[in-house]
This record gives C-alpha cells, sequence and structure tokens, in this order.
C-alpha cells in the first residue's frame, strides 16, 4: 500500500508539533523518521495510524484520504518501545486479540498465530503471559501481534529502544528481513541514525517538526542539504568550521588562521567569494600523513578498530579517524590531508548546502 | 570492567551468638511502633467487642452488676424473628448500593469523565463529590424535601402536579429506593476517585494499542482498561462492603429503621446505644456487632478469591531469550 502525508500539521495549543510534513511512501517501502528527541515523530506516526486528527493536511493510503477513518478500519499493526502487551491475556490471546476483534474464523486465526510464532520463534510461549518473558521475547511477541493481523501497513515507534545492544543489533536484521519478506510498506520511528541507516529505504530527516531531508541513506550521507543533516547524520559527526573560500586564479583555497587548504574546481567554485562559510568534512575523509595542513594532537580516544583524534588545527578541532598502529599520542605534531572531494560547504546564516541546493 | 576475576574462595562465616541475635531483633524493633498501633487500634477493640459481646451487660446491670453468659447473646441472635429480616435488609443494602452506586456509577462516571476533554471531566467529577462534602444531617434534609408528602415535596409540588401525576410520600412509599439513592450518590465518589486515577495511569501505548488492534470505545473498556484495573476493584469493592455493612447514619436520618430498612448496623445501634425501651443492651449490641465483623472477613477472603489475589500479587518468571 502507498502513502501520502500532504502538508500534515499538528498543534497542541500553541506547540506545533509536527509542521507542513509532505512525503510519499511507495508500496513495499520501508521508511524511517529520524530525528532528535521531541521533533515530531511520534506525532506523525500517530496521525498516520488515526490516533491524533491532523490540524492541518491529508493522510492518504494509495488513492484514499483516510483523515476521518478511526484507527481500528486503518488495517495498520503497531509496535511501540514499550512493547505494550496486555499483561492479563496470555501470548496466545495477545497475538489473536486483533483477529478476534474483527471476528476471524477461529481455525484461520490458530494458524496465522501459529505461522507468526513459527516465523519469531515463539511458539514455545504461548501459554505465557508478558509478566513472565525476557524483553526481547516480550518484542517478538508484540511484533507477532501486527504481523499476524496481517496489516497494510506496519508503524513501528522506536521498538528496539528498550533492549540491550547484541538484541538490537539481531533484532534489527530480523525486521528488515521480515519486512522485506512480507513486503509491508512499514514507517519505522527512531532516533538512532544507524538503525535508520541500516534498515531504510529512505530516509525522513525531522527537525522541529518541518521535513528537513527525505532520501537514501547515501544520499544523505554523501551530498547533505543542510547543516542539520550534515551534522545529524554519522558517527563520528562530520568536523564542521567555519572558512572563507577564495579564488586565486584557477585555484580555490578554504583559508583560516592556521588553515590553508586546497580545493578542487568543481566545489570551490560554488563556495567562493561569499565570505564566511562552513566547511564540512567526515573524520574518515580525513588522513594522517606526510603533507596537508599542520595540527597538534589534542584529544586520543580509542574506538578499537580506529583511534578518533582530536587535532587542533590553528584555532579550529578537527576530528580525525586514524589507525592505531600510527600510535599517536597527546601533544603530537602531525599533518592532515583532508579528501577534497568529500568536503561541504553551508551557507552558515540559511544553514543550506552550498553544493546541493 | 574486571570480568577476568578469579573467583573468591567462600571464607567460612563465623557468625557470632550476639550477631545472631541482633539480626533476629532490630527488624522486630523497627516493627514495633507500626505493630503497637495495630495491636491497639485494631486487634484490641475486636477482642474487648468480643468480650463485650460474652457478658449481659446493659445499662440495668451497669458496670458493676453484670455477669459473663457465654455464647447465650449469640443464641439469642439465631433465636430472634428479626435476625433474618435484617440480615436480607443488610444484603439488599450492601449489594445494590455497591453494585450500582459505589462500583456500578463510579465506574461510569470515571470512564465518562476520563473520555472527555480534561476540564470538562475535572468539573463532572467535582460535582460528584459534593454529597459527600454535604454535612449528612443536611444532605438527608434535602432529600427529605425532595420526597415529602404533598402537599409539599419538591417531588410533588414542582415535578408530579404539574404534570398532573399523583402524588405520594415518597420516602415512607419507597424506602429502599430513597435508603440507596441517599448512601449511592455519596458512595459513588470514592470508587469514581480510584477508578479515574487508576484508568488515567494506564500507560497511554495501551489504549493505542488497543484502537489499532480494532477495538471500539467499549471493546477497549471491556478487554483492556478493566481487566487492568483488578487490583483498584478489588480494593473498593471490599472496602466498600466493609463500610456499608457498618454504616448506617443516613438510613438513620432517613427512615430510622422504618419499611423494612432496619440493616444490621442499625440493629446493633438500637439495641446497644439507643432504644425505645431505654435499656441499652451493651452485651447483645455487641454480639450482634461481632456478627458484622465475622461477615466482613468472610466477604473479604470470598473477594480475593474472586479477583485472584494471588495472580495479581505473583511475581514475573523472568527467562532469558
Ligand atoms: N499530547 C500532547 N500534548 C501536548 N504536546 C504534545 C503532545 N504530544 C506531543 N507533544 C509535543 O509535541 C512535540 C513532539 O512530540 P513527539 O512525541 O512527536 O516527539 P518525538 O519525536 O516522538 O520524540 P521522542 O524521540 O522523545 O519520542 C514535543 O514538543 C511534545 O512535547
Ligand atoms: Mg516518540
Amino acid at each position: 500500500m502507498k502513502v501520502l502525508l500532504e502538508n500534515l500539521s499538528k498543534h497542541f495549543g500553541s506547540v506545533v508539533a509536527v509542521d507542513g510534513v509532505t512525503l510519499d511512501i511507495r508500496d513495499s517501502e520501508f521508511v524511517a523518521f529520524l530525528g532528535p528527541s521531541g521533533c515530531g515523530k511520534t506525532t506523525t506516526l500517530l496521525m498516520v495510524a488515526g490516533i491524533y486528527k491532523p490540524t492541518t493536511g491529508i493522510v492518504k493510503f494509495d488513492e484514499r484520504v483516510v483523515n476521518h477513518l478511526a484507527p481500528r478500519d486503518r488495517k495498520i499493526g503497531m509496535v511501540f518501545q514499550s512493547y505494550a502487551l496486555y499483561p492479563h491475556m496470555t501470548v496466545y490471546q495477545n497475538l489473536t486479540f486483533p483477529m478476534r476483534l474483527s471476528k476471524v474464523p477461529k481455525s484461520e486465526m490458530e494458524a496465522r498465530a501459529k505461522e507468526a510464532a513459527d516465523i519469531l520463534g515463539i511458539g514455545a510461549l504461548m501459554d505465557r503471559r508478558p509478566g513472565q518473558l525476557s524483553g526481547g521475547q516480550q518484542q517478538r511477541v508484540a511484533l507477532g501481534r501486527a504481523l499476524a493481523k496481517q496489516p497494510d501497513l506496519l508503524l513501528f515507534d522506536e521498538p528496539l529502544s528498550n533492549l540491550d545492544a547484541r538484541l538490537r543489533l539481531s533484532m534489527r536484521g530480523e525486521i528488515k528481513r521480515l519486512q522485506m519478506e512480507l513486503g509491508i510498506t512499514s514507517i519505522y520511528v527512531t532516533h538512532d541514525q544507524v538503525e535508520a541507516m541500516t534498515m531504510a529505504d529512505r530516509i525522513a530527516v525531522i527537525r522541529e517538526g518541518k521535513l528537513q531531508a527525505y532520501a537514501t541513506s547515501d544520499e544523505l550521507y554523501d551530498q547533505p542539504r543542510t547543516l542539520f543533516i550534515a551534522g545529524f547524520v554519522g558517527n563520528p559527526p562530520m568536523n564542521l568550521i567555519e572558512v572563507e573560500v577564495l579564488q586565486e586564479g584557477d585555484s580555490y583555497r578554504a583559508r583560516r588562521n592556521g588553515f590553508d587548504l586546497q580545493l578542487s574546481e568543481a566545489r570551490g567554485h560554488k563556495a567562493a567569494g561569499r565570505g564566511k562559510v562552513i566547511l564540512g568534512i567526515r573524520p574518515e575523509d580525513v588522513s594522517i600523513g606526510d603533507r596537508g595542513l599542520r595540527g597538534e594532537v589534542y584529544v586520543v580516544e580509542p574506538l578499537g578498530r580506529d583511534d578518533l583524534l582530536d587535532v587542533h588545527v590553528g584555532d579550529a578541532s578537527v576530528h580525525v579517524l586514524a589507525d592505531p598502529s600510527l600510535h599517536l599520542k597527546i601533544g603530537d605534531q602531525v599533518q592532515l590531508g583532508l579528501n577534497v572531494d568529500k568536503v561541504q560547504f553551508f551557507d552558515p546564516e540559511s544553514e543550506q548546502s552550498l553544493l546541493w541546493a | 570492567m574486571t570480568t577476568t576475576a578469579v573467583p573468591a574462595e567462600p571464607v567460612p562465616m563465623r557468625v557470632s551468638y550476639r550477631d545472631r541475635l541482633r539480626r533476629l531483633v532490630s527488624p522486630m524493633l523497627f516493627m514495633t511502633p507500626a505493630g503497637v498501633l495495630t495491636v491497639a487500634f485494631f486487634f484490641l477493640p475486636v477482642i474487648i467487642l468480643f468480650g463485650i459481646s460474652l457478658t449481659n451487660l446493659s445499662s440495668s446491670t451497669g458496670f458493676k452488676n453484670y455477669e459473663w453468659v457465654g455464647f447465650e447473646n449469640y443464641v439469642k441472635i439465631v433465636q430472634n424473628p428479626l435476625t433474618k429480616l435484617n440480615l436480607i435488609a443488610t444484603i439488599k443494602y450492601v449489594s445494590l448500593t455497591l453494585v450500582f452506586f459505589n462500583i456500578g456509577m463510579a465506574l461510569v462516571v470515571a470512564l465518562l469523565s476520563t473520555h472527555i476533554s480534561r476540564r470538562a471531566g475535572f468539573v463532572y467529577r467535582a460535582l460528584w463529590l459534593l454529597p459527600r462534602l454535604t454535612p449528612s444531617v443536611v444532605y438527608i434534609m434535602m432529600w427529605k424535601f425532595i420526597g415529602a408528602d404533598s402537599p409539599y415535596g419538591i417531588m410533588n409540588q414542582h415535578v408530579l402536579e404539574p404534570l398532573g401525576l399523583s402524588t405520594a410520600n415518597w420516602v415512607a412509599a419507597r424506602p429502599w429506593l430513597f435508603v440507596i439513592l441517599t448512601n449511592g450518590f455519596i458512595g459513588a465518589s470514592f470508587g469514581m476517585i480510584i477508578f479515574t486515577s487508576a484508568i488515567e495511569s494506564i500507560p497511554r501505548d495501551y489504549m493505542i494499542a488497543a484502537q489499532v488492534d480494532g477495538c471500539n470505545a467499549w471493546q477497549r473498556i471491556r478487554h483492556v482498561i478493566l481487566p487492568m484495573m483488578r487490583w483498584p476493584l478489588l480494593f473498593v469493592v471490599t472496602y466498600q462492603t466493609l463500610s456499608l455493612l457498618t454504616s448506617f447514619e443516613q438510613i438513620y436520618l432517613l427512615t430510622d429503621g422504618a419499611g423494612g430498612t432496619e440493616v444490621w448496623a442499625l440493629w446493633a445501634y438500637h439495641r446497644a446505644l439507643n432504644n425505645y425501651w431505654g435499656n441499652f443492651q451493651w452485651g447483645f449490641g455487641a454480639a450482634l456487632a461481632m456478627v458484622l465483623v465475622a461477615i466482613g472477613i468472610v466477604a473479604s477472603v470470598v473477594y480475593m478469591r474472586f479477583f485472584q489475589f494471588n495472580a495479581l500479587v505473583q511475581e514475573p518468571k523472568i527467562e532469558a531469550m
């Protein structure tokens, strides 16, 4: 099923929780809503579910406007961070509750519950109550409940946030695999960018109720359209340094106190002659070598596979992912090579990208 | 994190006699204040009451000349022709008030007021508190005005006569109706407050999940909200049964037991402290009160069974994936 949100807004009194969001979701697509806490992800999701009535705008399922459709008539399944399994029902009763309400014949109900339980490996738990299950088991049951009703649309609200890191990793893969096999259109709310990047076909980045970007994870990563996306997507985050880009003959240079970088023409000319701009470069696109910007190692954070260095170049601080075998220590003098094909430029006022606007 | 720590050799623990004594005594010390209060205010009165019920203490014997009579008072209760009538009146009073108001109306008001806007719900609930806040005498007087015999009475003068319907002395004509209504309108607010807070403390995700799963408003109440309210329901049913069993002031003020409304507690009060003959039968009254205590205990045990109290306090059995 396709989903279309058109100019969707939600106000709570004077609070604008969602502000004019427009986006389309293709059939069988897996879309993530990504943004910091309080940005309006859940509110948007609940408007899709029909729990909240939009203040303005419309929600369309396929060609049909569903604004006035009650949640129970929308054929959606939902999975919550809190699991929201009914504590007084057994696992089997939880799985079949939506089907009992819609009067699915008993034999079919049993078959569907069993199928969902088998897929999720909870067949042995059917007679338990949620209070007798671990968090991971509860989340499987919650997923099973959403799947067994055979929804047209699956809604996830941070479903993995209460699980420990390892379980989260395996559930992530499992949800993604299930979604692909079953082909159910899905919306997945998260504030964890790794979850969004690894699972979603497209990511809607939301900030203060507004849609900042709606793109694939590669595009968000390589072509951030705003300063916010550049800083929000990617871990460790992109270095953002205020510079001035000057054209000298055919060459373009980004300069600030103690910082002088030769740029490619393709990227340089879009940022030149604008006064102060913000240069962005990801830590993995900076290398330690024997040429380039001179700096001093200020902090070393071993991350296992890499060391994350904070190198001071003049009065700017640049984070770098370095090979631990270099054994760099605080106070070492180093030279940084920046991959000039990966630098980004942003307007400090409008915070828009100068490259991808 | 040190994950390779060698497991420590178990050190043999030598616990001295004094240590052991201290471990035994100190919890007791902490429990003493609460224990003393419980005994002084809960157990002692019942024991004293039971003691009195084994005597013929009354205003004619005074505190000097009474005698121990064993279970004679209880035998008298069994033989008394009023026993059956008053027991039936008590059951009728408690169950009807409980079902229709203290639980029924309380649930309805709590559910209604939590499904409308917050402010309207608050005002609506505040109205239901008024009967409880009004002094009993004033409150019952109002009801008496409502039901008073023609040509007086609000019902008669302002409702029935203008419509050309026949009038009556309503309290006398329908004593039970008035007993239940007067008590019910006071009693409902207790459950209402407890139920409202119980409903509001159900996590929002359950409410959303229920709607997404396909519940209409009634199904959500029936399958999700009510089952999650077993605790407060058990509490209110038990507590209100006990208070109704022992409460009689509204009936006393309204009918004083006329028209078959002499409930057990009122009977005990009449016999022990306020009767026509002027002989206050404290011993017999105490025996009547003891019967009430017994009924209350039995009712509480039955309720705990019915609401599966053990399941409510069950420890979760958590097991790793
Ligand atoms: N029922 C409500 N009444 C008033 N304000 C609300 C309500 N629900 C949400 N808000 C406000 O709307 C904004 C967006 O909330 P929302 O729950 O959608 O955020 P979120 O992106 O899901 O955040 P989180 O990651 O913390 O769950 C917040 O400022 C929140 O305080
Ligand atoms: Mg949220």
